[in-house]
């Protein structure tokens, strides 16, 4: 059962409701119902539509990658060269002019970054699955924490656990006596906040948007059926244009969300490559 | 998980579970993509450069050798130039040298026959001379004896006036010629009169 037909369901239902008013989509729309459920060490694992999203929006990306890529020519059909393009934007405008001249190293984590980000945030308004992995949280969360790690190490790599310390602690240019304020702040804001910031931006950006979708497209269905004497069947196509703006502004977050979150990736891994000032 | 449970969830707060599900779909795709896809990129993108460098570097040697064969082209066709004018230098020359020769020998040649006709003319003439010396004198003699009727029995006296006559011939032939303007007969005739 999609979501759609799943709300549909229960919007139905809904006119059984004496009070007969539009129920909004509420949080449940982000955990349907499980498909599958095991154990494993104690950990639970709940395995439901958006799981399985996750994984057809992998496979799919995946596929494409190493099939346009199985039989590379100088000059490049059309999927290897949107193959190329697409690598090159992370690889040239994202890694080597955000990173400098150590990009090599990082590119090819920034393009798997980038291209899962993109295919699981489409899945959002791709039909009959209208649903983004990224709008659960654990998604965008696991790949801040994979940031998060992977700035801290090079960081240490480079500079040495003090040095690294020190540079965060102790920002060059700072009287001696902010350093009470700035301290904690800096501190917090490279351990605590920044990985957190990093996974929320993309978590909320997802999850609000489908949770617009949901509400105009739950409104135009419920504004159809509402023949009534305030006429408020007339405003079902309005509900259903919002729904359509909507989703083109969907597709502009879904692009832009995965930019910009390989965008800050890269910004981190420069801070963590550049030598101490 | 069902949906009444789900009420009191905290989206924020993920279970472990979906955390380890999401970290292996990410990882999977990283991994193939981070070794089979982007490395086979970067070599298709450096081919490419490789290719195109190439590319430029045969064009410049092509450019060089045909700079290279125009320079050997002018400077053989400069060498044919030279060599023309100077066969034509040299068959001017030549020919200059040629018509002098020819002069030359003309010349000589005609010197040559001027010469010999001269000779040829002076033996004649002085065959004639000697010839008609000998006549002159038996006629003269024959004639003597017949106009006076004596016999010069004195040989002396014969030969005195056989040489008064031939000298007053002499004088005759001297004084004709010279005025004819003959300067090779006096130079014949004189050492006979100092004879």
């Amino acid at each position: 059962m999609t979501s759609s037909a799943h709300a549909l369901s229960s919007v139905l239902a809904v006119e059984s409701d004496p009070g007969g008013g539009f129920v909004s989509p509420t949080i449940e729309e982000f955990y349907p119902p499980s498909l599958a459920e095991f154990s494993v060490l104690g950990i639970d694992f709940s395995i439901t539509r958006i799981t399985v999203i996750s994984w057809i929006a992998t496979a799919a990306i995946l596929l494409f990658m190493v099939l346009a890529t199985r039989k590379t020519t100088l000059v490049p059909r059309k999927a290897q060269w949107l193959m190329e393009s697409g690598y090159s934007l992370v690889r040239d405008n994202i890694g080597r002019d955000v990173i400098g001249p150590k990009f090599r190293t990082y590119a090819p984590f920034l393009g798997a970054l980038f291209f899962f980000i993109l295919a699981n945030n489409a899945m959002s308004i791709i039909p009959f699955f209208q649903i983004s992995p990224m709008s659960k949280f654990a998604y965008p969360l696991v790949l801040a924490l994979l940031v998060y790690v992977l700035y801290n190490v090079v960081s240490i790599k480079n500079k040495g656990l003090g040095g690294y310390l020190k540079e965060v602690a102790v920002p060059p240019g700072v009287p001696i006596p902010f350093l009470v304020l700035v301290t904690p702040i800096e501190l917090l804001q490279m351990f605590v906040i920044r990985p957190f910031t990093l996974a929320v931006r993309l978590f909320a950006n997802l999850f609000a948007g489908h949770m617009l979708l949901v509400v105009f497209s739950l409104g135009t269905v419920y504004l159809l059926g509402k023949f009534d004497e305030n006429f408020s069947v007339v405003f079902a196509p309005f509900s259903f244009l919002m729904a359509l703006f909507m989703t083109f502004f969907e597709v502009l977050v879904i692009v832009l969300q995965a930019y910009v979150f390989t965008v800050l990736t890269a910004t981190y891994l420069n801070g963590a490559v550049e030598k101490a000032h | 998980m069902d949906l009444t449970a789900a009420e009191s969830v905290n989206p924020l707060l993920p279970p472990v579970g979906e955390i380890i599900v999401g970290l292996i779909t990410f990882a999977i795709l990283a991994f193939v993509v981070m070794k089979y896809v982007f490395p086979v990129i970067e070599k298709t993108f450096q081919a490419r450069r490789e290719a195109i460098e190439g590319g430029m570097e045969r064009a410049e040697a092509a450019q060089a050798e045909a700079k290279a064969a125009l320079e050997q082209y002018r400077a053989q066709l400069a060498e044919a130039r030279n060599e023309a004018a100077q066969i034509r230098d040299a068959a001017r020359a030549e020919g200059q040298q040629i018509l002098e020769e020819l002069r030359t020998q003309a010349q000589e040649e005609s010197a040559r026959i001027t010469a010999r006709g001269e000779e040829q003319l002076a033996a004649s003439r002085q065959q004639v001379v000697n010839e008609l010396r000998g006549q002159i004198g038996s006629m003269a003699v024959t004639l003597a004896g017949r106009v006076v009727g004596e016999s010069l029995e004195d040989d002396a006296r014969r030969r005195g006036t056989v040489d008064r006559f031939l000298d007053e011939l002499d004088g005759m032939s001297a004084s004709t010629p010279a005025a004819a303007g003959t300067t090779g007969g006096s130079t014949v005739y004189s050492p006979e009169g100092d004879r």
